[in-house]
């Protein structure tokens, strides 16, 4: 009897390539052909087939000699079209970048194919990471694999709106909507994100994922193409708790090529399994009770408190008193560094360049309205304008105050004694693309932002933990917020919630019927999870 | 792009008086060069021009003017500021180039420890306060040699503040006097130095070079006239100013340009202006036109830099982590300041000579290296090494280490006209012929020319005696009481003998002669 690809922990794969039941080329041209099959949701904007299928050859080669790099080695992967890959194309879904293809590789990605991961490709996202649809970028928007799942078309059928199938697909959140739709649809295994905002968190809530943002610091930077550099972090989507804290390992610590990363040595990430939970101090930020929360997410997280309460656990409700002015303080600081960060766009050395050669500034001018849409010269033009000089203390120097006040009410809930808090990552399910474009990219991201900008803000480590199915029969996810550097602690209180959740697999039929593997069920489960 | 740069800056400094009239004139002091200071940011400091004071003529209006430098010093390191490539003088355009360098998206900077000591060291010799922790931002602006669209500096919080340098100038009334004057350093700062634009006029095409190592200094002079007692007047800024001889140029015409503008009811613009070195004249800079907002931002990537001195030493740091002002100071070499001190205290030299000596690379040293083989006085050696010595390679354009003359065979030639072996006019011939026949010695040039002095009294007598008897005309002129005349009389003696008679000893001989 097969089992199938979609029942598959990354581990799981690990141990069953370790024991020969599959190869790394045939897990790869699983992977490819899902690709295919799922093109239309838009989550690759550039699949290296190329690449993966001779990084799966060079990875059988290792696991014929009985040597495997690890616990990644064959293991597909997918990246966000943000991050560098070196002798592939590049874009963050904007004009300016399309044709750019970088001459080396994120440390991140580096890292990853140190470990022997095959590189599936470069995910879809909005344009520079500017949203949190996944709908703004130049190759069109995400679609989300839940819009054609088992579980969302029952219920749809029940409930009859008669729009037209087509016309009704659902966001998948964002910026790093891409890659949520592939770890979603079985296509990889693990995917990078970034996070500045909560563009790894979003998507992963809205697509039924676990996705991690690390603490500030932790992960290197170099070769993310920045957004926010004071905020942005590699995120990290997977299908299962676990599965995060084996790329994170790899991925954790100092770069010397990013001089934000910790010089400390980190320790390993691996996972204990929480049995006991009643030494741990759950908090529940009063002010993320806004009256925007849908009531299913208010009531699943008031069931997510009673669980933890129930096995034990202190949990209390703590204060954030700063965070009504988070999202506008994230907004100027945000723009500002945009502004800034956008600046190396002008067309000279790499990138989009207009035709206009009257005079360098023409050029400059031109290239830039042909290459950004309107989001990003939008927060460009805002972002200078709070760094111009008559501005700059009353908007830029005032956000970063606030900051310090936000990032202070975190330290402050941490020293009474909260372990970690707990709150909703989004405030309702995804929802129809038709719907989300009635409003602006700008009020959107403010939106959705809510609950999760403000952790970028403090460089704390947040994972998204998909709970259950709304009575609409999508995701709903819940945010864990650690301590600076106390990744390992959340990710093993997400862990322990992961399993008493039990988050339904999500059902494609009609794209997984014949993905099956040529697994035994039994030796699956049997083989052993520890590394 | 990155190569290290340390922005110096002395604002406001009051170092011109000048006056107005017919003859105004502004003379500058003498121009103190550098030192023996290794580090080219070290001498941009002290290379200033100096308007000195004059007195005005009764009645005429006094004109005071403000000087005001930032002077951008590469610093000597083997790698860029904020990138691991290479710095190297004329490399091939866009060799050096790292991909930071090509601000490709993605790429961070990563601070140059070397760079940072030596900005410390800097600050140290120019009596600054270090601060401990210092910031960097971004300072934005759109130009095609900044391929990022900012550039990474120290404008809020720099690395080091409050500094004075003093130098010397001549002054007094006949400007023969050492006089000794302070300029106010008021910042260093990191800089990244942006990269060079080549503008092909012809086919209207610019060309990037971002390398940015040429070893070079760049001062950008600020400049504003007033009456004493009255407040500021409007600055001009002229940029890019890449020699010391046009920066005396620039600041001078500027200064007078100012003076006449505004005796002839003219009005002065807070403008950037550049120098054409052709026409010696400033001119209003076209691309500047408004006010540039840089936007000034903390950069985001590169945390707080941080020193620590002994006491804030962290226990058990690091010391490839953290670096230490105290260990700075103790590799900090001897000031130039105090060695010429030194020089004047244990030579008894002349403070001037003190800084030709130490203004000319490598001058000090051979000067140190000829009295260590010499018995001559070292006011001596100091002449012949600032008079002679410098001469000859003055005017044979030569730096001292090619010079064909050693420290030793000057040495030898000091020696054997300190024993009296030959006269000074000889030791000047044989110099000439230690400079173009290299690889003799003093002795070999004085016994081949036979440039000995005459040791034997009594042939010298014999030639003071036939002398006399040849010229009885000028014999009766000294006798008679013209006193010049016997210089006559030693010059003949001295020619007689081929010059290697010394003439102290032939007016001896003579004077003894002529009484009886």
């Amino acid at each position: 009897m097969g089992s199938k690809i979609n029942e598959l922990r990354g581990q799981k794969v690990s141990a069953a390539l370790k024991q020969g039941q599959i190869t790394p080329t045939e897990l790869c041209r699983k992977c490819l052909s899902l690709i295919q099959k799922t093109k239309f949701l838009n989550a690759y904007i550039t699949v290296s087939e190329e690449v993966a299928l001779k990084q799966a050859e060079e990875s059988e080669k290792r696991y014929k000699k009985g040597q495997s790099l690890g616990d990644l080695d064959g293991i597909p992967i997918a990246v966000k079209d943000n991050f560098s890959t070196s002798g592939i194309e590049t874009t963050c879904a904007s004009n300016m970048l399309k044709g750019y293809v970088p001459p080396y590789n994120a440390t991140v990605v580096q890292k990853l194919l140190d470990q022997g991961a095959l590189l599936m490709g470069k995910t879809n996202l909005d344009e520079f990471a500017m949203g949190s649809g996944s709908t703004d970028g130049v190759f069109g928007p995400v679609k989300n694999p839940w819009s054609y799942s088992k579980q969302y078309r029952e219920k749809k059928q029940q409930n009859p709106h008669g729009e037209s199938e087509d016309s009704n697909w659902l966001i998948t959140g964002g910026s790093s909507g891409g890659s949520a739709a592939a770890v979603s649809t079985f296509t990889c295994f693990a995917a990078l994100g970034s996070d500045t905002g909560g563009s790894t968190r979003n998507p992963a809530a809205h697509c039924g994922l676990v996705g991690f943002k690390p603490s500030y610091g932790l992960v290197s930077r170099h070769g993310l193409i920045p957004l926010v550099n004071s905020m942005d972090v590699p995120g990290i989507l997977t299908r299962y708790v676990d599965d995060t804290a084996i790329v994170l390992d790899i991925l954790a610590g100092h770069d010397p090529r990013d001089s934000t990363t910790v010089q400390e040595p980190v320790k390993s990430f691996i996972l204990p399994t929480l049995t006991d939970v009643s030494k741990l101090c759950i908090g529940i930020p009063k002010e993320y009770l806004v009256p925007e929360l849908s009531s299913e997410v208010r009531s699943l997280w008031s069931k997510a408190a009673d669980l933890f309460e129930s096995e034990g656990a202190k949990v209390i409700e703590v204060s954030l008193p700063h965070t009504c002015y988070s999202i506008i303080c994230y907004h100027v600081l945000c723009t500002s560094e945009v502004a800034s960060n956008m600046a190396r766009f002008d067309g000279l050395e790499y990138g989009h360049r207009c035709d206009i050669n009257v005079s360098t500034e023409a050029m400059y001018a031109a290239t830039r309205r042909e290459g950004f849409n309107d989001v990003v010269r939008g927060r460009i033009l805002s972002g200078n304008f709070f760094l111009l000089k008559e501005n700059y203390e009353n908007y830029f120097i005032k956000a970063q105050k606030v900051r310090r006040l936000i990032a202070n009410d975190f330290v402050n809930v941490f020293n009474s004694g909260v372990d970690v808090l707990l709150t909703p990552t989004t405030l309702r399910e995804a929802v129809p693309y038709l719907e989300f474009i009635k409003e602006d990219n700008r009020t959107r991201s403010a939106q959705d932002d809510i609950f999760t900008q403000a952790v970028n803000m403090a460089g704390l480590p947040a994972v998204s933990i998909p709970v259950s199915l709304s009575s609409e029969g999508l995701p709903i996810g819940l945010q864990f917020i650690g301590r600076a550097f106390c990744d390992q602690q959340l990710l093993t209180v997400a862990k322990w919630f992961e399993k008493q959740v039990q988050f339904p697999v999500i059902q494609l039929p009609q794209l997984l019927d014949d993905c099956s593997l040529s697994l035994e069920n039994e030796k699956l489960a049997s083989t052993s999870l520890k590394q | 792009m990155a190569a290290p740069v340390l922005r110096l800056g002395c604002p406001g400094t009051r170092w011109a008086l000048a006056w107005v009239g017919s003859g105004f004139h502004h003379r500058r002091g003498a121009s103190i060069g550098s030192t023996s200071n290794p580090t080219r940011e070290q001498s941009a400091v002290t290379q200033k021009p100096l308007h000195t004071a004059q007195k005005p003529r009764k009645g005429e209006h006094k004109w005071e003017a403000v000087v005001g430098l930032e002077i951008h010093a590469q610093i000597s390191s083997n790698s860029k500021l904020f990138s691991g490539s290479q710095v190297c003088f004329s490399a091939p355009p866009n060799s050096l180039v790292s991909f930071f360098d090509a601000s490709l998206p993605g790429t961070l900077p990563v601070l140059n420890r070397r760079c940072v000591e030596a900005a410390v060291m800097t600050g140290l010799a120019l009596n600054c306060h270090i601060n401990k922790k210092s910031l960097f931002d971004r300072k934005h602006y759109f130009y095609a040699d900044l391929p990022a669209g900012y550039q990474i500096t120290q404008q809020r919080l720099p690395i080091a503040v409050n500094g004075s340098l003093v130098y010397s100038v001549w002054g007094g009334k006949k400007r023969n006097q050492m006089v000794s004057r302070t300029v106010r350093i008021k910042q260093i700062q990191l800089e990244q130095d942006s990269g060079k634009s080549l503008h092909d006029d012809l086919r209207a095409q610019t060309l990037i070079d971002l390398n940015r190592a040429e070893g070079q200094l760049r001062v950008d002079a600020n400049v504003s006239v007033h009456h004493p007692g009255e407040p500021l007047g409007i600055r001009t800024e002229v940029k890019n100013l890449n020699s010391i001889r046009f920066l005396a140029k620039a600041i001078d015409f500027e200064i007078q340009r100012q003076i006449n503008e505004l005796e002839t009811g003219g009005e002065i613009l807070n403008e950037t202006r550049s120098f054409d070195c052709q026409l010696g004249c400033t001119v209003p800079m076209r691309d500047k036109e408004g006010k540039q907002d840089y936007r000034f931002m903390p950069e985001p990537n590169l945390p707080p830099l941080v020193l620590y001195d002994s006491t804030s030493l962290p226990a058990g740091a690091d010391s490839q982590q953290v670096i230490n002002i105290d260990q700075i100071r103790d590799t900090l070499p001897e000031l130039p300041s105090v060695t010429r001190e030194r020089l004047v205290q244990q030579y008894g030299l002349l403070p001037e000579h003190s800084f030709t000596l130490l203004n000319e690379v490598g001058l000090l040293e051979f000067f140190q290296n000829v009295i260590k083989e010499t018995r001559a006085e070292p006011k001596k050696v100091a002449n012949w090494v600032l008079n002679t010595f410098l001469g000859y390679l003055k005017q044979q354009n030569l730096a001292v280490s090619e010079s064909p003359v050693s420290p030793s065979a000057l040495a030898e030639l000091l020696n054997l006209l300190d024993s009296k072996a030959i006269s000074s006019s000889a030791a000047k011939q044989v110099f000439q012929e230690l400079w173009s026949a290299e690889g003799k010695t003093a002795a070999q040039v004085v016994s081949e020319q036979k440039l000995e002095l005459m040791q034997d009294l009594e042939a010298l007598d014999r030639l003071c005696l036939s002398t006399m008897e040849g010229h009885p005309q000028v014999v009766m002129d000294v006798k008679k009481g013209n006193s010049r005349a016997i210089n006559k009389l030693i010059g003949l003696v001295r020619k007689a003998t081929l010059s290697r008679a010394d003439p102290a000893l032939i007016k001896d001989i003579l004077e003894k002669r002529l009484r009886s």
